[in-house]
C-alpha cells in the first residue's frame, strides 16, 4: 500500500467509483467519481486528532461492527492515503447542527465542509478490474442462527477479535461478554443519572425513595413530579436487576478457549453458492493456529467435508496444526448450530469417519463464509462491458486467465475468481502484463478476446 | 563532495511534532534544548509537522542560510518518510545521503504514552546517536547499472512459451532454451485439459506456432543453461547446443523448468499396463481406452501426502476427476470409481467439474491413509466409511494419482542460478505470499510448476506475471540501487577465504584474483545491504555503507554518554 502511495507513477483515487466508460483497448475514456471527504487530501498530514475530539460515534465497519469509530475517521490505521474522512451520515456538522470541533482543532486547515462529488476525467490504454469480493452472509443460513446466538461469527469478525489493533486488542473476549460490558456500561452510566435524580427528589422531599415509592403505591397522586419520582425509581430498581444480572454472567468471563470452524458456509452449498472459495480451509487452520499461539490452552476444531489444504506448504501447515495447535479435523458438515448453557453454541453434527451423529459445545464458533461476488459487481461488468460467469464473477478462459471479453480490460485477483493472497498477487501481475501489451502497442499482431 | 574535516561538521536538527502525535506524549523543548547541546550541531528547529510544505521549505532553508551539510530529523518513521527528507536535502544541495532519521513517534510517543518522562529520556538517546552517526556519515551516490535488453527463459513449456510471447509482444528479444527436442513441454503428453476439455496438443501447437513465428523469440531445443555468470542486467550465459556452446548476454532470466510425475514403483502393484499412473492414462484415453476395461478405479495421494513426501501436489485430483468423466462420457459403459482423502477441488472450475463428474457418474468413496485400498487382482479392496465395512471393487484398470516432483535437475539448475529450491526440491520464491513470481536474487523469475504444480490456467497466468516483473529492469533499460551496500572497505584485511561468498543470500559477492591475491569483490548491482558479509568478516574487512563500524560505535558511545 505504501509503496502504491509514493510510487511516482501511481494517481490514487481512493473513495472513487467508475462511472463511465468508452473507447477501445489503446484508448478509453473513463468518468471516475470521487467522493467527497470534506477533507483536503493534500492538505491532510494524517495527525488524527479530529477523530480524537469528534463527539460523534460510530458504528466500526472495519472492525465487523465489533468497536466503534468517530464521523471523521480513517478506514483502519494505516491506510493509504492516510488522511480523514467524514462520514456525511453521522457528522452533526454535516446534517446541520452544531458543531464544527473538528474544523477547529485541525492545525492544517484542511477540512472542508462545502467539498462536492468531483467528476474526474481519464484517457487510459487499458483497464483493470481488481474490486475483490464480500463475505457471506451466514445469517442466511437459518440452521446456523448467525446473530441469533452471540458466540457464532464469521471468520473475519474473528480476525478482529484475533487482531492486536482490533477491538479487543487480539484476546478473543467472546461478543456475549463484550455485548454484556457494553450494556453495563450504558446501564452504569444511565444509574448514576437516575441516582442524581433519586437523590434530589429525596433531599427535597426528605424522604427514602422506597418509603415514598410504597406510600406513593398505595395512593398515588396526580403530582407531576412525585409521579416523575416513582417512575424514575422504578426504572431504577429493574435497571438494577438487569445489572445485577449482566454482572453475574460476566463474572466469570474468560477468553474463548474451545473453537469449532465450520468450512463451506455458503459454499459448496446448492442453496447459495455451488463453488469451493478456495481459500477458507487455510484461514479456518490459520487462526486456529494464531488463536492457540495467543493462548497456548485453546483447541480447535475444524469441521468440513475435505480440508482442501492446496497449495505450496499448506498440507504441512495443516498437519503442523493438528500437531502443534491443537486442532482436530473432522470430516462432516454441522447440520444445526443451537445455544447451550453459559452462552455456549453447541454444534450438531455427523461425523462421517465415525458414521455416527454427535453434538458439541465450544465457547465460540467460527464460520469459513464463502467469497460472494462483490456488491455492485454487475453494474460495474455493464459500464465495462464485460461478461460475467454463472455466479457472478467476470469472466475468463484457462488459457487467459486475466482477459475479460472486452479487450483492453483485464480482471485480477477474487473479482475474477476466489483465490488466495498469493495467487492475487501473481494474477495482478498478469494483468499488469497484459496491459502493458496493450499500452505500449509494439506488437502489429492484433488478438481478439477470448472470455 | 570533499570528505569533511571534523571541524566543518555542520550538523542541523529539525524535531517534529506532528500535531499531537509526538508533543502530546514528549517534552519537545528538553529535546530540542539537548540537541543544541550535542558535539557539531549548529542549528535545531521545531516544526509542527516537518513533512508539511513549510516544514520541507524550513530544512532547505536551514541547508541553505546554516550552511548545514548535516541533516537529522527526529519525526516519524522512515518507511514512510525518508524517501521525502532525503529528497528535500538533494533539492537543497546537499547528497541525501547525509541525512539521518530518528523515530521518536512509533518508538516513543507512540509506544510509551503513558510515560511522558521515560519515553522523553528515550526520545533524548536515539536523537543523540542519530546526531553521533550523522557526524561520520560521508556522500554516496546512486548506483545505476545497464540492462541488456535480451531475456532468458529456461523451459519451453506452456508456462515458459507464454512469458516469451509476452515479452516478445512487448518488443524485447527472448531466448528460450528447451532441454527436450520439442517446445510445449507438458501439454505433449497430455490428452484434453479441464474444465473445457480442451486438446492438450491443439493448445501447445498454438503457442509454439506463435512462439517460432515471432521475430524476436529465438529457440534452442536439445539445450542446456552450462554457465551463468553476472547479475542482473548483465548475466552472460552459456548454452550447450546442438550446434556448440554460445555465449549469450542476457538482462533477465526466467526460471520454467516444470515437474515431472512420479514413477510409483512399488505402490499398489504399479506395473504401467493394468495399474498406471494418470500421466499414462492421459496417451492411453489418446490412442483410445481397450473396450475391454469395464471398471476403472482410481486412487488418490499415491506417494504423496505421507511422510516421505507430505505435500499435496495441488493438481492430482483435478487431472483425475478430468479423466473420469472423459472415460465415462466416451465409454459410458465403463464404471469409474476414485478413492480418495480429500477432494482437492478448490476454486470455481474445479468444484463445477468435480459436480459434473457426480452427475456423469464417478462414484466416491473416501479413505483412512492409515488403512488405504488394496489392489488385488481384478478388484481393489477398500473400508466404506459411511457404509461402515469393507467392499470390494471391480477393476481392469487401477489408475494410480502421482503427484508432480521437481525435476531431477531442479537442484542442479538451482546451483547454475544460485536460486534456492525449498525441502521438496521446488524453486522458492522470493517472499511466499507478496512474491510469488521473483526470486530473492533480482533479475531472475520463476513460473509454472518448476515453483509448485499448476494448472493450465495458473501456469499460464504465472507465465504473464513472470513477464510483467521482468519487464520493469528490461523496459527501464537500467538498474538504479541504493547505495547502502556492502563495500570492502579495508582490501588489505581481505583474506580471500569466502565466507561471506557462501553466506549472501544474493549471490552479491564472488572471490577474485588480484594483484594482492584472492580478494572478494562486491557486486554492487546485486547487494542489498543486508549486512551478513559485514557481521561475518572477522577480519573486518567488509563494511555497509551508512553503517560502517565507526558510525555504529559512534551510537553506542553516545548512548553511554546520555546515559553514563
Amino acid at each position: 500500500m505504501l509503496d502504491v502511495g509514493r510510487h511516482p507513477n501511481i494517481d490514487l483515487l481512493a473513495y472513487s467509483e467508475v462511472q463511465h466508460i468508452e473507447g477501445q483497448a489503446g484508448n478509453f475514456k473513463v468518468t471516475v467519481r470521487k467522493k467527497a471527504r470534506y477533507v483536503d487530501e493534500d492538505k491532510c498530514t494524517g495527525c488524527g486528532l479530529c477523530s480524537e475530539k469528534c463527539p460523534t460515534t460510530v458504528v466500526d465497519a472495519f472492525n465487523e461492527g465489533l468497536g466503534m469509530r468517530r464521523a471523521v475517521y480513517a478506514y483502519f490505521a494505516q491506510g493509504i492515503p492516510s488522511t480523514r474522512t467524514i462520514d456525511p451520515d453521522h457528522c452533526r456538522q454535516l446534517n446541520g447542527k452544531k458543531c464544527g470541533i473538528c474544523q477547529k482543532v485541525c492545525q492544517a486547515g484542511a477540512i472542508d465542509y462545502t467539498q462536492q462529488d468531483r467528476l474526474i476525467e481519464l484517457q487510459v490504454g487499458a483497464v483493470i478490474a481488481a474490486v475483490g469480493y464480500d463475505v457471506f452472509d451466514p445469517a442466511q443460513i437459518a440452521e446456523y442462527r448467525y446473530r441469533e446466538i452471540e458466540n457464532v461469527v464469521t471468520a473475519i469478525e474473528f480476525e478482529r477479535l484475533l487482531s492486536a489493533s482490533g477491538p479487543t486488542s487480539g484476546h478473543v473476549y467472546r461478543p456475549s461478554d463484550l455485548n454484556a460490558k457494553a450494556e453495563i456500561q450504558v446501564l452504569e452510566k444511565q444509574a448514576a443519572k437516575s441516582g442524581r435524580m433519586l437523590a434530589r427528589f429525596e433531599k427535597k422531599y426528605g424522604r427514602t425513595s422506597a418509603d415514598f415509592f410504597m406510600q406513593y403505591q398505595a395512593a398515588p397522586t396526580d403530582d407531576a413530579d412525585q409521579e416523575k419520582w416513582a417512575r424514575v425509581y422504578q426504572e431504577d430498581l429493574a435497571r438494577k436487576e438487569r445489572l445485577a444480572a449482566l454482572n453475574d454472567a460476566v463474572k466469570d468471563a474468560a477468553t474463548a478457549k474451545r473453537l469449532a470452524f465450520i468450512q463451506c458456509v455458503g459454499s459448496r452449498d446448492f442453496r447459495f453458492y455451488p463453488f469451493c472459495s478456495g481459500y477458507c480451509c487455510m484461514h479456518s487452520i490459520k487462526e486456529a493456529i494464531i488463536a492457540n499461539e495467543h493462548e497456548p490452552q485453546t483447541v480447535s476444531t475444524i469441521f468440513g467435508m475435505d480440508i482442501r489444504a492446496v497449495g505450496k506448504g499448506f498440507e504441512e501447515y495443516k498437519i503442523r496444526g493438528g500437531n502443534k495447535s491443537g486442532i482436530t479435523y473432522v470430516r462432516g458438515r454441522v447440520a444445526e448450530i443451537i445455544e447451550g448453557p453459559g452462552r455456549n453454541p453447541v454444534v450438531v453434527y455427523e461425523d462421517t469417519r465415525t458414521r455416527s451423529v454427535k453434538q458439541e459445545a465450544f465457547d465460540l464458533v467460527i464460520l469459513a463464509t464463502a467469497c460472494a461476488p462483490t456488491r455492485g459487481i454487475a453494474e460495474l461488468a455493464a459500464t465495462l462491458n464485460v461478461a460475467l460467469d454463472d455466479y457472478g464473477f467476470i469472466k475468463t478462459v484457462p488459457s487467459a486467465p486475466v482477459d475479460t471479453s472486452m479487450r483492453g480490460i483485464f480482471v485480477c485477483g477474487c473479482a475474477g475468481a476466489p483465490m488466495d493472497v498469493p495467487e492475487s498477487v501473481a494474477q495482478a501481475s498478469s494483468a499488469a502484463e497484459r496491459a502493458a501489451e496493450i499500452i505500449f502497442q509494439s506488437d502489429p499482431v492484433k488478438e481478439k478476446a477470448v472470455a | 563532495m570533499p570528505e569533511n574535516h571534523a571541524s566543518d561538521i555542520r550538523i542541523g536538527v529539525f524535531i517534529c511534532h506532528c500535531g499531537s502525535n509526538i508533543a502530546g506524549y514528549l517534552d519537545m523543548e528538553a529535546l530540542a534544548d539537548f540537541a543544541e547541546t550535542r558535539p557539531h550541531v549548529v542549528f535545531v528547529q521545531r516544526n509542527l509537522y516537518t513533512c508539511s510544505e513549510s516544514g520541507i521549505n524550513e530544512i532547505k532553508k536551514g541547508i541553505q542560510e546554516q550552511d548545514l551539510n548535516r541533516v537529522v530529523v527526529a519525526s516519524c518513521t522512515p518507511r514512510t518518510h525518508e524517501p521525502l527528507f532525503r529528497s528535500s536535502c538533494a533539492e537543497a544541495g546537499l547528497n541525501p545521503y547525509l541525512f539521518e532519521m530518528v523515530n521518536i513517534r512509533d518508538q516513543c510517543s507512540w509506544v510509551h504514552m503513558q510515560e511522558k518522562t521515560d519515553a522523553t529520556e528515550k526520545a533524548r538517546e536515539l536523537i543523540g546517536m542519530g546526531i553521533a552517526k550523522a557526524a561520520l556519515l560521508q556522500p554516496q551516490e546512486i548506483i545505476l547499472s545497464e540492462v541488456q535488453t535480451r531475456a532468458l527463459v529456461i523451459g519451453g513449456g506452456i508456462a515458459g512459451l507464454t512469458a516469451s510471447l509476452s515479452l516478445a509482444r512487448r518488443g524485447y528479444e527472448v531466448v528460450v532454451v528447451e532441454k527436450d527436442q520439442a517446445l510445449g513441454g507438458m501439454l505433449n503428453h497430455l490428452y484434453k485439459l479441464g474444465p473445457q476439455m480442451q486438446a492438450a496438443k491443439e493448445l501447445a501447437a498454438e503457442t509454439v506456432q506463435k512462439v517460432n513465428a515471432h521475430p524476436k523469440i529465438t529457440v534452442f531445443t536439445r539445450a542446456h543453461v552450462t554457465q551463468v555468470k553476472g547479475f542482473i542486467g548483465k548475466f552472460e550465459v552459456t548454452v550447450e547446443t546442438q550446434s556448440g556452446a554460445k555465449k549469450i548476454d542476457i538482462g533477465i532470466i526466467i526460471v520454467a523448468t516444470g515437474a515431472q510425475p512420479l514413477v510409483p514403483e512399488g505402490l499398489y502393484g504399479y506395473d504401467g499396463k493394468r495399474t498406471v499412473t494418470q500421466f499414462q492414462l492421459e496417451t492411453m484415453l489418446a490412442k483410445g481406452l481397450d473396450a475391454a476395461v469395464r471398471h476403472v478405479v482410481m486412487i488418490q495421494c499415491v506417494g504423496s501426502r505421507n511422510d516421505e513426501r507430505p505435500f499435496c501436489a495441488k493438481i492430482c485430483c483435478q487431472t483425475a476427476v478430468k479423466n473420469a468423466i472423459l472415460i465415462r462420457r466416451q465409454y459410458p459403459e465403463t464404471k469409474v470409481s476414485i478413492l480418495y482423502r480429500d477432494m482437492q477441488m478448490y476454486g470455481v472450475e474445479n468444484e463445477a467439474m468435480f459436480r459434473d463428474s457426480k452427475a456423469a457418474g464417478v462414484r466416491y468413496i473416501n479413505y483412512d491413509p492409515a488403512d488405504p485400498p488394496q489392489v488385488k487382482a481384478d478388484k481393489v479392496g477398500v473400508y466404506h466409511p459411511l457404509l461402515g465395512r469393507k467392499m470390494e471393487l471391480a477393476a481392469d484398470l487401477v489408475v494410480l494419482s502421482t503427484p508432480l516432483l521437481a525435476r531431477e535437475d531442479a537442484h542442479e539448475t538451482s546451483q547454475l542460478l544460485r536460486v534456492p529450491v525449498n525441502e521438496n526440491g521446488f524453486f522458492l520464491e522470493g517472499h511466499v505470499k507478496l512474491k510469488p513470481l521473483d526470486f530473492a536474487t533480482d533479475g531472475i523469475f520463476l513460473c509454472g510448476s518448476a515453483r509448485f504444480p499448476a494448472n493450465i490456467r495458473e501456469a499460464v497466468a504465472q507465465g504473464l506475471g513472470a513477464a510483467a516483473r521482468a519487464s520493469i529492469p528490461l523496459s527501464k533499460g537500467s538498474v538504479e540501487v541504493e547505495p547502502i551496500i556492502s563495500v570492502l572497505a579495508d582490501e588489505d584485511a581481505c583474506r580471500g577465504c569466502g565466507l561471506c561468498v557462501a553466506l549472501c543470500p544474493y549471490g552479491a559477492l564472488e572471490v577474485r584474483q588480484t594483484e594482492k591475491g584472492r580478494k572478494v569483490h562486491v557486486i554492487n548491482v546485486a547487494c542489498k545491504g543486508c549486512g551478513i558479509c559485514a557481521a561475518t568478516c572477522y577480519q573486518h574487512a567488509l563494511s555497509i555503507n551508512s553503517f560502517t563500524d565507526r558510525q555504529i560505535e559512534a551510537q553506542i558511545d553516545a548512548f553511554l554518554t546520555v546515559h553514563p
